[in-house]
């Protein structure tokens, strides 16, 4: 019994989300649809008081060691607790005026914070499926939330059935590991491995890591990410590109660096490989696109692609690289987001980078931040984005990837490219005959400008408290 | 003279500083601060002008080390970390020269949207500033990279007809260059424990290290200068760029090549230097008698100038790579002299160019008869252009070609040949300007230089006449630092 209680106090964050999440669909349930304000209110409530126990909480194991609550952890589910909450403040404003409001929205992203909780405190193979399910089905209904528009459905379907599909990978991975090394648990496996290498081993690891390549949108399983980005609500689409991907990366650290550090040497192989196609894929494929959204899919491809080169490394440097580098990118993807989601014309949303043209006579300030932010996903010192990629690069070239950091660099000046041109677009072309810009939402303007802020300058201050954080994150694994 | 405490600190981000007095008012004021944002910019340069010229003046010539020196911890081994030695320092004065003239330059020229432009140069101000007074690794290149944002909204809005796709140009190319140049630092970062400039000059890089490492700095640089044949960009981002922008770009933005050529690849690498220097000779010689010959067939003024500068800056890197007092020396002279020539010349484009709007050398002539002091001034900068005696060009191109006869006779012999091939453009742009009859009508009604414009040309004609005749007014200052890099490079390779 004590150590039932233990287990509970140790996953009080989760089990906060999960209870409180059912009792949010019951009073949306019996109150109805005007309750949406009320319903994502109290959500984002319930996941700033998920972030205060997960950063107060007790460190340690709990259920026989499935679930683990460890500095990573603590980090992880911080970001991803509190970018949960953003989308759900980006998304409530815009689901009303879109006409879409409900309150399964906010519900659906607790679940799904939930899963992605677990995600990242998964001790052995089981938590570690469940709390991919858990997230993922929560966020394939999100994908088709507009579910009267046939782009957002499109978007849902294939979202589901590629991520079924992925399932099948992992799944097929974890069973592979399971029957060569009997055991579930991390630790196990790493002790197995480590006595007893094995052909098939490597095998279930590879499926592993296809199957997480997956979520995290990285080259060549990225096939759906343009299609989701472009379909899918875009509040969700800014849920999509932050919380999931630094939940994927946590447990893809985890998974290589506890069950599977002995096997560095392969798994790094795979890694690399995939973070070469994924530099290659967003470079050049968002060279040709038109849509905002779509254009930031194959932004994150790439980016994802530098994240996973910190883990690559397979040092704690490394680890924390990726950390910093995932926390600095999700604030410019809000702050991407929190743009696009306040511009419109005549309510209509602006899509492509053309409609941009203009906006620096009608708004200078939101110019300045889109500015702002699009340098620092370009990676110009001293712009946030920049001293993520530093973190990573620097952490690759001490595990002597030199050839691949020059790679990733290069891929990086392509991409510049497309960067430059929201840039052009701002601030260069001259302003079409078009309707004004309708009133920006306070929310979204202000997360906006918030965002930009910190990209820019007040990263500067907040990396010395972020930085050592990451550190303590990274070396801190297993703790308790 | 009483040293004003954070003066490094207080020179590099004064100009920010006015850019974000300019920023709020944008934000605050209703109608149109144009007027306001010219004062204020103005004032702002000026400010840090004096503030620069007293850094000169509390500085010691005789002292080879850094002074000045600021430093605080950062994160991640990265510090905040600023000094300033006897070469920097004059690149320091160099810009906060150039800059007020280039804000008078740009008062009635540039119309429309004067506030951003304003806000735009003096960002570019703290940044080029921040490169010659950074001494951490990292902080040189937040620097350095940083200066292409503002020259990329500079050109694309402010500049001619194929704006966008010279600031594209601009952009990626000398991205491109530094990323390489990132990786390097990473590595020496890791290798030698500190991000310190200063001390990584005494640590020893393996042999097998550096090549690779002055390539990535060399690619960097080489981009920035630029050298042939990576100079395509120069051109096309010149003849976009409006007259300021050029002046900029000339005078000040190509002199960090050369600069982190003396501060990174000559004192770090001396071995890889010695062993590349033949290329860099080889690049050099080709830069000056090639660009001299394409320069001879240009049509446009603006590109025919810029071509002279690649021509130009080619006497830099040979004199810098020959690695010895009077290379390196003449390199640094020629830097500085090049920035008051090269912007002189441009501000005279853009004399001509503000009356009749275009720059198509065929459609000018006879303009003696209409402009007799624009006739005389840009006589001067055209012969000081050529390097002839009595000017500051003559000096930076004889102790260049001095210190490298001392080592490579053959590049000494090209080189040279490219001071005669410089003679053969400039004057026969001149000749085809100002001379013969007036063939346009449209030329008949030009008027001479304005009040403004002889405001604009005095300091720069009495700095290209001062430094011609009194070169020692530099020479003193950079002798004591050159020599420092000079003796421990001849050291490193056992010469």
């Amino acid at each position: 019994m004590p150590d039932l209680i233990q287990a509970l106090q140790l996953s009080a964050p989760e089990a906060t989300l999960a209870v409180g999440g059912l009792v949010l669909l019951m009073v949306g349930a019996f109150a109805g649809e005007k309750s949406a304000r009320l319903v994502s209110t109290l959500s984002v409530l319930l996941l700033v008081a998920a972030t205060a126990l997960v950063v107060t909480g007790p460190l340690g194991r709990a259920f026989n060691g499935a679930y683990v609550a460890d500095p990573l952890a603590v980090f992880g589910k911080a970001v991803i607790f509190l970018s949960s909450a953003v989308a759900i403040v980006l998304g409530d404003g815009w689901m009303k005026r879109q006409r879409i409001a409900r309150f399964e929205y906010p519900i659906l992203i607790v679940l799904a914070s939930a899963g992605m909780g677990m995600m990242a405190s998964s001790g052995d193979l089981i938590s570690l499926y469940i709390g991919i399910e858990l997230h993922s089905l929560a966020l394939y209904v999100l994908a088709a939330f507009h579910r009267d528009d046939l782009r957002a459905s499109e978007a849902g379907l294939k979202y589901f059935v590629l991520g079924a599909l992925s399932s099948g990978l992992l799944l097929y991975g974890a069973s592979l590991i399971y029957g060569f090394t009997g055991s579930m648990r991390f630790e196990d496996i790493a002790a197995y491995a480590a006595a007893n290498p094995s052909t098939g081993l490597i095998f279930g690891l590879v499926f592993l890591i296809c199957g997480l390549a997956f979520k995290v949108s990285a080259a060549p399983f990225h096939m759906w990410t343009p299609d989701v980005y472009e379909g899918a609500p875009t509040p969700v689409v800014a849920l999509f590109a932050t919380a999931p991907k630094v939940a994927a990366m946590v447990l893809i650290a985890r998974t290589l660096e506890g069950a599977f550090a002995g096997s560095h040497d392969q798994w790094s192989q795979v890694l690399i490989l995939i973070s070469l196609i994924s530099f290659a894929v967003g470079a050049f494929g968002g060279l040709v696109q038109k849509d905002i959204q779509r254009l930031l899919a194959y932004s994150s491809i790439a980016n994802i692609g530098y994240a996973l080169l910190g883990i690559a490394a397979g040092t704690t440097l490394g680890v924390q690289a990726m950390l910093l580098f995932m926390t600095l990118y999700v604030v410019d993807q809000f702050g991407f987001f929190a743009i696009l989601l306040s511009l419109s014309r005549n309510g209509r949303p602006i899509r492509t980078i053309q409609d941009l043209a203009g906006l620096r006579k009608e708004r200078p300030v939101t110019t300045l931040a889109l500015t702002v932010l699009s340098l620092s996903v370009l990676g110009m010192p001293p712009l946030s984005g920049f001293w993520g990629k530093w973190a990573v690069f620097g952490a690759a070239a001490e595990a002597g990837y030199w050839m691949v950091g020059a790679a990733g660099l290069v891929a990086s000046v392509v991409a510049g490219f497309y960067y430059l041109r929201i840039i052009k677009v701002m601030w260069f072309d001259p302003a079409p005959e078009q309707a004004p810009t309708d009133r920006a939402p306070l929310e979204a303007k202000t997360i906006a400008w918030g965002c930009a802020a910190f990209s820019f300058p007040l990263v500067i201050v907040g990396l010395t408290w972020l930085e050592p954080w990451a550190a303590a994150a990274a070396v801190g694994y297993g703790v308790g | 003279m009483p040293q004003i405490p954070y003066i490094l600190s207080l020179v590099t981000f004064l100009p920010l500083v006015g850019a974000g007095v300019l920023l709020l008012a944008r934000l605050m004021s209703k109608g149109s601060a144009d007027g306001l944002a010219r004062w204020i910019a103005l004032a702002t340069t000026l400010a840090t002008l004096v503030v620069s010229i007293a850094l000169v003046a509390a500085f010691d010539p005789s002292n080879p080390g850094y002074q000045f020196v600021e430093r605080f911890g950062w994160f991640r081994g990265a510090e905040y970390h600023l000094g300033v030695d006897g070469v920097s320092i004059l690149f320091v004065l160099l810009t906060a020269f150039l800059m007020p003239l280039c804000i008078v330059a740009s008062w009635k020229t540039i119309t429309e949207r004067v506030v951003d432009y304003m806000i735009a140069f003096l960002v570019l101000e703290t940044l080029v500033i921040g490169v010659f007074t950074a001494l951490d690794l990292f902080l040189f290149y937040i620097f350095f990279e940083g200066t292409l944002v503002p020259m990329f909204i500079i050109i694309g809005v402010w500049g001619g007809a194929n704006r966008i796709y010279a600031a594209y140009k601009f952009f990626l190319y000398t991205l491109l260059g530094s990323v390489l140049m990132l990786l390097a630092m990473l590595w020496m970062a890791h290798t030698a424990g500190t991000t310190s400039i200063p001390e990584l000059k005494t640590f020893a890089f393996s042999e097998q290290a550096q090549p690779l490492l002055w390539l990535a700095f060399f690619a960097s640089f080489a981009v920035k200068m630029p050298m042939w044949p990576v100079h395509t960009w120069l051109p096309d981002a010149h003849v976009q760029a409006p007259t300021a922008g050029s002046v900029i770009l000339a005078g000040i933005l190509l002199k960090l090549g050369g600069y982190g050529f003396i501060l990174f690849n000559l004192p770090m690498f001396p071995q890889a230097s010695e062993m590349f220097a033949p290329l860099v000779f080889a690049l050099s010689a080709i830069a000056i008698v090639y660009t001299s010959l394409v320069a001879f067939r240009q049509t446009d003024m603006k590109k025919l100038i810029a071509y002279s500068s690649v021509a130009h800056m080619g006497f830099v890197t040979m004199g810098i790579f020959a690695g010895n007092d009077q290379g390196v020396q003449g390199a640094v002279f020629q830097m500085l002299s090049h920035g008051l020539i090269s912007g002189a010349l441009f501000l005279c484009v853009g004399v001509v160019y503000d009356r009749m709007h275009t720059r198509e050398i065929a459609l000018y002539g006879g303009l003696t008869a209409r402009m007799p002091w624009f006739a005389a001034i840009f006589l001067l900068f055209t012969m000081a252009n050529v390097g002839l005696p009595g000017t500051s060009g003559f000096i930076g191109e004889i102790l260049t070609m001095t210190g490298i006869y001392q080592v490579s006779t053959w590049t000494a012999f090209v080189a040279a040949s490219g001071v005669i091939l410089s003679a053969v453009y400039a004057l026969t742009l001149y000749r085809n300007v100002m001379f013969g009859e007036i063939t346009n009508p449209a030329m008949k009604a030009i008027t001479d230089v304005d009040r403004r414009e002889i405001l604009i040309f005095t300091p720069l004609i009495v700095g290209t006449l001062i430094l011609g005749v009194q070169p020692g007014l530099v020479l003193d200052y950079t002798e004591a630092s050159v020599s420092a890099v000079t003796t421990a490079y001849q050291l490193a390779i056992g010469g």
